[in-house]
């Protein structure tokens, strides 16, 4: 018997439920709302001078400016979010439950407040920035480090919510078993805490880099929009239809490459499944 | 093709002593003293909730101690005031669930114990591989644990267990999760491997067989206590709760000495006995006695009106209960299981509430003393 006999009768009967028929057109209104708008940007490219303006300066300047942020901020919401997310996984259930809630607040925050936000923290006159000013003469809005920090800042919820919820998912029994057997502390975390919560981790760090390099709003008022320093990529887009910076062909390359981009993620996970079991 | 040291090392398991005493959330008290001796098989059984799985989870270091201690190779690892985490006890404990890391292959998990401890990949890997061959596994060590059978689960776990060389071994209910025939391969195996590395361990367990099979000596847990505790021949033939004698598969029915026999507590039902022992234990005047009757030497019949005659009684049937051979018939007042024939039970057209007699042959009957 091939496969396609064997799963026959499943397709006709058993995966379909009994979901009303109906509903299948505002689904499919749904879907296009999602996807047809990215095919009348791919429409508008104007595949002649492509190469040209993904590698004039400007983008370049800002596509670089976009990878090393957002790498960076990345590494730095794996470095923070990695214990954040084991801390509230081990708490208790009303401590873990109030520091969800906390952890969530900038993912639900409109991006531009997060941005005010972070600018009256780290602005001259801002309690730590107007320290940090005095102590060492560093000033960190409209800096390359303004950016990479508005991103952390949207990012790490991403990071910490998905991890999170792996790691709680797997429990204790594990590690319990793992102690048993002599592994202490580290080695239990090392070798069957993170590579069990693995999925979460993958996605998490996924999600907190597509949006770390997508970041607007919050970048926008606490980094700026210079050119080479705090001009990431949807800042350059965003400049080049207002009629400045980069033209509007290089703007609408430079969606095209983000899209590209987004896409290539979105397969990579789908191909690299370390939850191979189950 | 064991490396040397598992013939050394591991010749003979540690010795356990320790006084476990926990009180849990709910209000439940486990005060439990349990011992072991260098290479022995200790089995506890006990009904569900006597606070078994809370006695290996606090010797394995899992549970804090609110009081007692224990002591592992005569250190100790545990009181009111010190908690030596797990991995510094030399107590590793293995459970119904085989818990293999399903992220790593067979021999990995096998391994995972020895690269804890530092051994070199290569070696532990080695090493490992042997252990494998040990349980019947050997081949599979590149296998992932969703690719074993239950039954293959367990001696992977098993063998990571026994790899780590542990001082105590600490089996917790290894074989429920398995059918019967899976649970007789691997308690052959838990046999032949505890007694080939004198491992000292102890077994919880629901199951008279294991305890047979594994131990020497058998503790009795209920509520928290120590109800019995002695080699499994003399508990499992003496039962002195109602659940030990379950587990051994009789009927203990309490009462008093009267006569020479044995009278249930408001004197409706009269047990002779036929042997010397029984009939010695009988002659004290007033003592409480338990009378111990196998579910198959009941004789079972539609109730009819008859003079009370010692060994017969009238009774309900309480519940039906089937079983692999037939069905057992549950009695009320007192409580006794008769194990019938199928047939029977429809020759009877038997169902709940129904008026039996039960008959029982002196020569079926123990009498052993009631220890209040």
């Amino acid at each position: 018997m091939t496969t396609a006999n064997r799963l026959a009768p499943r397709r006709s009967s058993d995966a379909g439920g009994f979901v009303p028929p109906i509903l299948a057109v505002p689904a499919i209104v749904g879907l296009a709302l999602l996807v047809v708008p990215l095919g009348a940007l791919v429409a508008r490219v104007d595949w002649t001078t492509l190469w040209a303006d993904v590698t004039s300066p400007e983008a370049v300047s800002a596509l670089t400016l976009s990878l090393v942020t957002g790498l960076v901020a990345t590494a730095v919401c794996v470095v923070l979010g990695v214990p954040m997310a084991l801390a509230i996984a081990r708490s208790g259930p009303r401590a873990s439950a109030v520091l969800r809630a906390i952890v969530t607040v900038p993912l639900v925050l409109p991006p531009m407040v997060g941005g005010v936000a972070l600018l009256f923290l780290f602005g001259r006159t801002g309690p730590v920035g107007a320290a940090l000013d005095a102590w060492w003469g560093i000033r960190i809005p409209f800096t390359t480090a303004a950016v990479v920090l508005a991103q952390v800042f949207v990012a790490l919820p991403f990071l910490v919510l998905a991890l999170e919820g792996a790691i709680r998912t797997s429990g204790l029994e594990y590690e319990r078993t793992a102690a048993t057997l002599g592994a202490r502390r580290w080695t239990i975390l090392w070798r069957v805490t993170l590579p069990l919560a693995a999925p979460g981790l993958v996605a998490g760090v996924i999600l907190c880099f597509a949006r770390a390099i997508g970041e607007f709003g919050a970048t926008a008022l606490f980094a700026g929009n210079a050119p080479g320093v705090t001009q990431t990529m949807p800042l350059a887009i965003y400049t080049a239809f207002n009629g400045s910076g980069v033209g509007r062909g290089p703007a609408v390359a430079l969606a095209l490459l983000l899209l590209v981009a987004a896409i290539a993620v979105l397969l990579l996970v789908r191909a690299w499944r370390p939850g191979a079991q189950r | 093709m064991l490396p040397a040291r598992d013939e050394t090392d591991a010749a003979t398991g540690g010795t356990l002593d320790a006084h476990v005493v926990v009180h849990r959330r709910d209000g439940f008290r486990l005060d439990v003293p349990v011992g072991a001796s260098a290479g022995e098989v200790v089995a506890v059984m006990g009904p569900s909730g006597a606070g078994k799985s809370t006695l290996v989870a606090a010797i394995a270091g899992l549970v804090r101690l609110d009081s007692g201690f224990v002591r592992i190779d005569g250190r100790e690892v545990a009181s009111a005031s010190r908690h030596a985490p797990p991995a510094q006890r030399g107590a590793v404990l293995l459970g119904q669930d085989a818990r293999l890391f399903p992220h790593m292959s067979a021999r990995d998990n096998v391994a995972f114990g020895l690269r804890a401890r530092g051994v070199a990949r290569p070696v532990a890997a080695r090493e490992a591989d042997a252990w494998l061959e040990r349980v019947g596994l050997g081949g599979w060590g590149g296998r992932r644990p969703s690719e074993l059978s239950g039954g293959q689960q367990q001696r992977v776990a098993l063998a990571r267990a026994l790899a780590t060389h542990p001082r105590l071994l600490l089996l917790d209910e290894p074989l429920t999760a398995l059918d019967a025939e899976t649970a007789g391969d691997v308690r052959g195996l838990l046999h032949e491997q505890l007694t080939a590395v004198r491992a000292t361990a102890i077994v919880v367990t629901h199951d008279a067989v294991d305890a047979a099979a594994l131990a020497r000596r058998l503790l009795v847990v209920e509520g928290g206590t120590v109800v019995q505790e002695g080699p499994v021949q003399r508990v499992l033939a003496a039962p002195a709760t109602r659940f030990a004698a379950a587990v051994s598969g009789l009927n203990r029915l309490v009462g008093v000495a009267r006569d020479g026999a044995w009278r249930s507590a408001d004197g409706a039902v009269e047990l002779r006995a036929s042997d010397e022992r029984s009939r010695g234990e009988a002659s004290v005047h007033g003592v409480a006695l338990a009378a111990l009757v196998r579910p198959s030497s009941v004789r079972l019949d539609l109730a009819r009106d008859a003079a009370a005659v010692p060994g017969e009684w009238t009774a309900h049937v309480v519940r039906l209960e089937p079983t692999p051979a037939g069905v057992r018939v549950h009695t009320g007042d007192p409580a006794v299981a008769v194990d019938v024939a199928a047939d029977t039970v429809a020759a009877l057209a038997l169902e709940t509430g129904a008026r039996v007699r039960l008959r029982v042959d002196p020569a079926d009957v123990r009498f052993v003393r009631v220890n209040v």
